[in-house]
């Protein structure tokens, strides 16, 4: 066995010579957070510790709780361990955390992407001899095409829409994806509005220095009448409620990894899935645990089983790390 | 294929019919006369013979996507579609080309005399030239079940538009025999009708559930009532001499029901009957699964024959001395029908469905709860002045079922569903208590909301305690009351017994475990109903 720099408990993860835990689901003393996805970044933890670009939205989410934050990059010593977060591409601020303990390297990536968005710090591989990776889109049927290639079908979809006089209504998780469409989408077509949610994180978000096009928030006295053409943008579930009938005859997408299976797009009953997740792909997957040149994997977060498996048959040694949320494949949850 | 590539994912992209339907005819007013052909083969149930199996389509997908079998395998029931989980694995095409639906059909159609070499040459090589939705629907071609959102129903209207023609009368030259291999688009779609295939059968009339009271329908004295008896929807048409025997899913079953040749030595031809072909036990029909063991044997052995002798049970008289009669009403055909049968000989294939009279609704509501004794699922209610329609249509025709029967049973296996419901868990097992032993007695698919199955979903994952393949055994907890429309007794099942069309009529959050029904339960229900 390995030195157990990281080990896996009923909390999470947890680093016995720095006495913390990575993205714990139970409240813990000192939690280290990769980024601030509701299943990532837990309330009632005595103390938070994350980089200072994924902060604000911490504390918008989660409240009045007591934050320490690092750069990227930055190492900081807790107790026997060294620690220090790198980008990991998913959203902005999120971050992979690397620990090492008397010369051991694990690093636990959060979830991740390797391919620039143009919003989130890029994705950097962070050498080590065990990797925690997720592993959400963890089968070969999962393969992205080019951002440039959807944003063009996006802004298709969405001019013609305005031009034949219809809404278009986007599903997007609102903390990450919502942020990274409208960085993707062409604002000259027409305006934007934003549901709550999604307005409430751009807001954070803007206030950090990330560039986001002006969008219009929807509140009770805007009168969708008055925005002919608009894309609106709305975490998934207000697609098909009331909220979303008072913008009249509309077209509706989803923007997720999910959309590239025929089955979850006939399900949601959506006009159009957009494929654009935050998430790696399978190639992106085979890329980051290649460039990290670790032999020992870790798969959480997704189909673990059948990864872990495919990673043994590949001459690695592959296990998979039980987690008590966040499903195989929440689709409510998992951008 | 590109122009077949582009109306797929104009249907796939939309939940409205009405934009489905515009976007087929637009096809239709477009396409070739071999790709419309196809196209209309296609939406109605036919397809190129099977040149390769699946397991050789995996396992070629496997090796040129470099990824182990077994990892094909595990993202099928994820994908839940085996065309669709190939087309995606698959690397990106090397080339281009847009050679039209047909070339396709004709090149899969031709491998069948080549060696399995030359076949896979063939398959990889036109992988190579296809996008992924394009390739998507040539693994359909392959796979078979060509079923992506349009109905034979949907493409019929969709052509009416496209050629001016009323739908009923497509709807009848789309019947039948026919396959693109013989027959053109001209002589299909467009020849003058004269030289119809004596063997096509109507397009059924089909009923809808009843969903309020009889007394919404009017006057109980412009209704006609009969039995709705559990067997096989059938028409018998008797045309040049011949016979033939269509089942309502247009499948031609006169091979497998011999009974009807002998119609010819009673009835004269230009004669076409609509009714339920039932095993026949002399005064009642025997009961469903009787039935059942014939209608998996293409050729039937004497003994079964003698076992389960089936008969017609008529109740529509659709064509007689080669006249129409579907527009004239039910009365009037009804009465034209009982006069043709009258006089038939006891052992004759063929009976009256016999008409049930009742003044009152409430009269009626009583002959109803005794359907079951009489092997009957409900009550057929038709309006007497009715026409004969084409498909399914409200107004005229309602079924009136029975309540079914229920038990209160335990989920202890699920399984992922296919298609729209792939990645869902959506196909239980259900077992009720004998002693302290659950015993697995039925599966059922259907009846939870998308909202329910999403549950159900997230707690299976949590809960699985094993796994056996795409099948998990989960901590056995919920309840579900499963309905039914009948109860066998069944050598091949671990229980003795099987349902009729059971599915989950309410998920029992309300029941412990322990308090779900039991194998004794069941047995009691055998007797009564069995």
């Amino acid at each position: 066995m390995t030195n157990q720099v990281l080990t896996f408990t009923d909390r999470g993860i947890y680093c016995p010579a720095g006495d913390f835990h990575i993205d714990p689901w139970r409240p813990v003393d000192r939690a280290l957070i990769t980024h601030g996805h509701a299943d990532h970044a837990r309330p009632g933890h005595r103390r938070y510790l994350c980089t200072d670009a994924c902060a604000p939205v911490m504390r918008h989410r989660l409240g009045d709780i007591s934050v320490e934050t690092v750069k990227f990059g930055e190492t900081r010593k807790i107790g026997d361990a060294s620690v220090s977060f790198h980008p990991a591409g998913h959203l902005p601020g999120s971050a992979q955390i690397r620990v090492e303990v008397a010369g051991e390297v694990w690093v636990a990536s959060g979830d991740y992407k390797i391919v620039p968005d143009g919003m989130s710090e890029p994705f950097e591989p962070v050498p080590c001899h065990s990797f925690i990776t997720e592993c959400t889109f963890g089968l070969p049927v999962f393969k992205w095409d080019d951002q440039d290639d959807v944003a063009r079908e996006l802004n298709a979809w969405w001019a013609r829409n305005a031009a034949e006089g219809r809404a278009s209504i986007l599903g997007a998780y609102a903390l990450g994806k919502a942020q990274r469409l409208l960085a993707m989408i062409d604002p000259e077509i027409g305006p934007i509005l934003t549901h709550g949610a999604v307005e409430n994180t751009n807001a954070v978000l803007r206030n950090q220095g990330y560039r986001l096009p002006d969008t219009i928030h929807v509140t009770p006295d805007i009168t969708p009448k008055d925005h002919p053409g608009a894309l609106i943008i709305a975490p998934p579930s207000a697609l098909g409620s009331q909220w979303a009938r008072r913008f009249g005859p509309a077209s509706t997408a989803f923007a997720s990894g999910w959309m590239r299976l025929r089955g979850v797009r006939r399900r949601r009953a959506a006009d159009r899935g957009f494929v654009i997740s935050d998430h790696a792909d399978w190639n992106g997957l085979m890329q980051a645990i290649t460039e990290t040149k670790a032999e020992n994997i870790y798969a959480t977060h997704g189909y673990t089983d059948i990864f872990a498996r495919w990673l043994n048959s590949e001459g690695y040694n592959a296990q998979v790390v039980p987690t008590e949320f966040g499903g195989e494949d929440d689709e409510a949850e998992t951008p | 294929m590109k122009d077949f590539a582009a109306l797929f994912t104009t249907i796939d992209q939309t939940t409205k019919t009405s934009l489905k339907t515009r976007a087929l005819a637009a096809f239709f007013r477009t396409a070739s006369d071999e790709d419309k052909l196809w196209t209309i083969a296609l939406f109605s149930g036919r397809r190129p013979k099977r040149a390769v199996t699946t397991t050789q389509l995996r396992e070629w997908a496997a090796e040129v996507s470099g990824i182990p079998l077994w990892l094909l395998e595990e993202s099928y029931p994820i994908v839940g579609d085996l065309a669709e989980t190939i087309a995606l694995v698959l690397p990106s095409p090397g080339r281009e080309s847009d050679l039209p639906l047909t070339h396709w059909i004709t090149e899969l159609k031709s491998l069948s005399t080549l060696d399995i070499g030359a076949r896979k040459t063939r398959i990889l090589d036109a992988w190579d030239q296809l996008d992924p939705t394009e390739r998507f629907l040539f693994n359909k071609l392959i796979t078979g079940g060509f079923r992506i959102g349009v109905s034979q129903k949907l493409m019929t209207r969709a052509l009416a538009q496209a050629t001016d023609q009323d739908e009923p009368s497509l709807a009848h030259r789309l019947m039948g025999g026919w396959t693109p291999e013989t027959t053109s688009y001209h002589a299909l779609i467009e020849a003058e009708d004269t030289q119809a295939d004596e063997s096509r059968p109507y397009p059924f009339y089909l009923a809808y559930q009843l969903d309020g009271e009889p007394q919404d329908l009017g006057a109980p004295a412009d209704w006609q009532a009969e039995w709705k008896w559990d067997g096989i929807r059938g028409q018998v048409i008797l045309r040049g001499g011949m016979h033939h025997v269509w089942s309502r899913g247009e499948e031609l079953m006169t091979d497998r029901f011999p009974e009807f040749a002998r119609l010819t030595d009673f009835l004269s031809d230009g004669l076409v009957l609509d009714g339920e072909i039932v095993a026949w036990e002399g005064t009642q029909p025997f009961p469903f699964n009787t039935l059942q063991a014939r209608i998996g044997r293409k050729t039937v052995p004497k003994k079964l024959l003698k076992a389960a002798p089936v008969i017609l049970l008529a109740y529509d008289l659709l064509e007689h001395e080669g006249e129409d009669l579907r527009h004239t009403p039910l009365h009037h055909r009804r009465a034209r029908l009982d006069a043709l049968l009258r006089d038939l000989p006891a052992d004759a294939p063929v009976k009256a469905a016999p008409p049930l009279s009742f003044d009152t609704w409430e009269a009626l509501a009583q002959i109803r709860a005794t359907a079951r004794d009489h092997r009957a699922e409900g009550l057929m209610l038709k309006r007497l002045d009715s026409p004969y329609l084409a498909g399914r249509k409200k107004g005229d025709w309602w079924k009136w079922k029975l309540d079914p029967l229920t038990v209160d049973a335990v989920m202890i296996y699920a399984q992922q569903g296919h298609g729209r419901r792939a990645n869902l868990f959506t196909d239980f097992t259900f077992a009720v208590w004998d002693g302290n032993d659950l015993v697995p007695f039925t599966k059922a698919y259907s009846g939870l909301t998308d909202e329910e199955f999403r549950k159900i979903t997230a707690w299976v994952r949590k809960n699985t305690q094993q796994r056996f393949g795409p099948v998990r055994q989960v901590t056995p907890h919920h309840v579900f009351e499963i309905a039914f429309e009948g109860i066998h007794a069944s050598p091949r099942h671990k229980s003795g017994i099987a349902l009729r069309f059971p599915r989950m009529s309410r998920w029992r959050h309300d029941k412990p475990l322990q308090e779900a029904n039991t194998l004794a339960d069941l047995k009691d229900l055998l007797e009564t109903y069995g």
